[in-house]
């Protein structure tokens, strides 16, 4: 085998697949395999984090502005790293890679929760959709920073610093499309009619979540709520909006975690999928 | 023009180890060249084991950023063309990247280009969802009358400014 002749990569030692799941992975434990219990857990973030970004991707040349395209896109790129981190962790389970993960499981398998899965409606409806999810990441990896899971504490150590610029977004639209035109204004308060069904699913908390908290691998999503709310009463006392109440208060039923979806996740993941399903293993 | 090292004295290696933090250094970022890996704080540690393996650490900027690729690859290529044959790369999400750790003479070279650098540290950022935000000041004219078009610009860590005093556009690298 003679050397001379190589080409500059022809040496090179390092593996792709292996470099693949480096940078998707959280590095805080090279190569850490979670537990059942944490894999579902980081399943769930994970899959919230990337219905998310799918539909913020769809923005992109559609939003008002072209500011708005750019800065939809570069959030929905934030969301898809957290994503990237978060599958990757949860596939260490099972040997399954996060583009498995992220291509190859039907909608039963999803665990996002519904609020994600949401069409994005008007700029205002996706503006509600962003203040919500914004204010409650930030709670989430906030608290999760201090996870007693390696891999899950600097997943969210390095989340949330993105998220506090997603919630700074959020906030600032909120205040502008509130307390802008007469129009501006009605759609800002009928997307938050729109989105706040599925706030109560974000914090229900269940056996996963209750097993992980004793452990202090998890957040448990009920503690979150207070904070998630002082944050919303703020930005909200500032727009001079309300939460819903009465007529317009209700709770979607839920059951993301579980699996069953609304039927806005099937055309979503379709969209998402079909290339690699069609084109299994293709890469350029 | 590659061959395999061996086993490395100490002596030796130490220097290597030196040497080839100097050649992974040399890396820049591919969208805004005039910044290196070391500039940014991208480059973390750089080990050289006795048999003249590389063992790199970079850590992500954003955690989408597109750029990690690149770097990441160019760091390979730098070392291997410097003559190091076995060169592996790692990502390291903790500790948590931050401008803080961008250096002084990085941030200068930003400005220069055309970018006002970080400012502030990431801790003066302050907490609550409405919040004051620092002034900018404009990289051409060291006015401090600007103001932010749009919070997201061109790449995951830029922001996109206005100067009212010399009337020009110009990019902020965000504080996080």
């Amino acid at each position: 085998m003679s050397g001379a002749d190589l080409d500059p990569h022809g040496e090179v030692s390092v593996d792709r697949l292996a470099l693949a799941e480096e940078l998707a992975g959280a590095g805080a434990g090279e190569g850490a395999v979670a537990s059942e219990d944490a894999a579902e857990y980081a399943l769930r973030l994970g899959d919230d984090a990337l219905v998310l970004a799918q539909q913020l991707g769809m923005w992109i040349t559609r939003a008002p502005e072209l500011e708005e395209d750019i800065a939809l896109g570069n959030i929905g790129l934030d969301l898809i790293g957290h994503a990237r981190s978060l599958l990757h962790y949860a596939g260490s389970a099972t040997g399954r890679s996060e583009d498995e993960l992220a291509y190859w499981r039907d909608e039963p398998e999803w665990r996002n929760a519904w609020l994600f899965e949401q069409p994005n409606g008007d700029f205002a409806c996706t503006i509600a959709r962003q203040l919500v999810a914004s204010l409650y990441l930030f709670e989430l990896y906030s608290a999760l920073a201090d996870s007693t899971d390696p891999t899950l504490a600097a997943i969210a150590a390095k989340s949330v610093k993105e998220v506090d610029y997603h919630r700074d977004h959020s906030t600032q639209w909120v205040l502008r499309l509130a307390g802008g035109t007469e129009e501006s204004r009605r759609r800002m308060i009928r997307g938050v009619e729109v989105t706040w069904p599925y706030v109560d699913e974000l914090f229900a908390d269940d056996e996963l979540t209750e097993r992980l908290a004793a452990d202090g691998v998890a957040v448990l999503p009920s503690t979150l709520r207070p904070a998630f709310e002082s944050a919303v009463d703020e930005v909200f006392a500032e727009a001079a909006l309300e939460r819903p109440t009465g007529r317009t208060a209700y709770t979607a039923s839920g059951g993301g975690r579980r699996g069953s979806h609304t039927e806005h996740l099937g055309p979503l993941l379709a969209e998402m999928q079909v290339l690699a399903r069609q084109h299994p293993g293709a890469s350029w | 023009m590659v061959t395999a090292t061996g086993g490395l004295d100490t002596a030796l290696r130490a220097h290597s180890t030196d040497h080839a933090w100097q050649v992974a250094a040399t890396v820049t970022d591919p969208e805004i060249p005039v910044l290196t890996i070391e500039d940014l704080g991208v480059l973390r540690t750089v080990e050289v084991a006795d048999d003249g393996a590389v063992h790199v650490e970079l850590t992500p900027t954003y955690s989408g950023c597109p750029a990690m690729d690149a770097m990441r690859d160019d760091v390979v290529l730098a070392l291997t063309h410097a003559g190091y044959d076995e060169v592996r790369v790692d990502l390291v999400l903790a500790p948590a990247w931050t401008t803080d750790w961008m250096t002084d003479a990085g941030k200068q070279k930003l400005r220069r280009y055309g970018i006002q650098a970080p400012t502030g540290l990431a801790a003066a950022r302050g907490a609550g969802p409405v919040r004051v935000q620092l002034a900018v000041k404009c990289p051409r004219c060291d006015s401090l009358d600007t103001r932010e078009i749009a919070r997201f610009g061109s790449t995951s860590c830029k922001a996109l400014y206005e100067c009212r005093a010399c009337l020009e556009p110009f990019d902020y690298f965000k504080v996080i």
